[in-house]
């Protein structure tokens, strides 16, 4: 077993090698160029030690080094994606040599031209929603009738039935967010939402959308976005992307199907 | 009331990028045998993507359940044993961790591929 391996970032064509310079790959080195079969793998030469099997079990549980190389992935995707056409490959794809890359560039060139041609020149935008949580209820004067224990639950109640009412006014306007967006994209995905530790807020996801969309019109779908915004008063709606194509890849037709 | 966020000091934060480059792009096996799905990552992704699954369905909300490529099979409402949703290994995140293989199924490569 060699002691580096090679890691793909993504798969591309049409690309020539030199307008890959000055981008890092995973593990520091710069990118590199891997041609067959008309296709362009974008990889980057990586230590075993590090990035092998074992290393690599270990160090995926290690959120810091997960963090460092999950952007250094996503950052080469995205620089690729100025450069032409890009199939991002799922993080921790690793083979033992250029040759190998060769080899499942040759083995999978119809699949991976398939996605080539269903992004190219295109972009992902990212939109999420959030339920706008119910309004506080006012305090009512205590001894309104039936003393504090009764009032309490009275109180309880109509906070129960505002924060109800307001997770499905949310879930409405959620659905019928995504349902515009999609009549607006060329493909659209519903992704499950973001637990909210990681998402950083604290209110409930209730949308978690990606949309296809060609490049040259991204500015108008992120325009649409915020004109739909405030006709939903049960989100939140937030904007992320443009991203490369991430949601779009997968190949296989039932996917495409449950759009 | 509503309102669009700014795209944001950041816009690309870190649930979106662990997000696509761990659950999105397109899979081809590698030589490499990692499987995401295996290791304890998945307490991390799952934190990541997948929200009170009870939660969601207490609203109403299952369109993954329903969707035929994220579901391969019913799955009655378990309200009643809903976890706290504060453990990491929670049963909310074991319902959840079922739905992976199902959402890869198809693509490029076979799972069986990755399975040892």
């Amino acid at each position: 077993m060699s002691e580096h391996g090679t890691w793909v970032h993504a798969v591309s064509r049409g690309l020539s090698a030199d307008r890959l310079a000055g981008i890092t790959g995973v593990g520091g080195a710069p990118v590199r160029a891997v041609a067959a079969a008309g296709l362009v793998a974008v990889v980057a030469t990586v230590d075993l030690a590090e990035y092998g099997e074992e290393a690599l079990r270990r160090n995926l549980e290690n959120l810091d080094w997960l963090t460092s190389v999950a952007r250094t992935h996503h950052e080469v995707a995205d620089a690729v994606a100025r450069l032409g056409p890009v199939v991002p490959a799922r993080l921790a794809t690793v083979q033992l040599d250029d040759a190998r890359v060769a080899a499942m560039l040759t083995e999978h060139h119809d699949d991976l031209t398939a996605a080539l041609d269903r992004v190219e020149g295109r972009i992902e935008w990212g939109v999420k929603a959030y339920a706008v949580p119910a309004p506080t209820a006012p305090a009512e004067p205590a001894g309104a009738g039936g003393g504090a224990g009764r009032a309490y639950l009275m109180r309880k109640r109509a906070r129960m039935t505002a924060t109800e009412t307001a997770e499905r006014t949310a879930a409405a306007d959620a659905d019928r967010l995504h349902a515009a967006l999609a009549g607006r994209s060329l493909e659209a995905r519903h992704h499950p939402p973001q637990d909210g530790r990681l998402s950083g807020r604290p209110e409930w996801m209730v949308l978690n959308g990606a949309y296809l969309v060609d490049a040259d019109r991204a500015d108008d779908f992120a325009d649409l976005v915020r004109e739909l915004a405030p006709r939903h008063p049960g989100v939140t709606v937030e904007l992320t992307g443009p991203w490369p194509p991430y949601s779009f890849t997968a190949t296989d037709e039932r996917e495409a199907a449950t759009r | 009331m509503s309102t669009l966020q700014p795209r944001g000091q950041d816009p690309t934060n870190l649930a979106d990028i662990l997000e696509r480059v761990l659950d999105r792009g397109v899979v081809i096996a590698g030589d490499i045998r990692i499987n995401l799905l295996d290791i304890e990552l998945l307490t991390i992704k799952l934190r990541l993507v997948v929200a009170s699954v009870d939660t969601a369905r207490e609203m109403g909300i299952d369109w993954w359940e329903r969707d035929p490529f994220l579901s391969s099979r019913p799955r009655g409402p378990e309200v009643g044993a809903a976890p706290t949703g504060n453990e990491i290994e929670s049963d909310g995140d074991r319902r959840a961790v079922e739905a992976e293989p199902v959402r890869d199924e198809g693509r490029l490569d076979a799972r069986r591929e990755e399975t040892r």
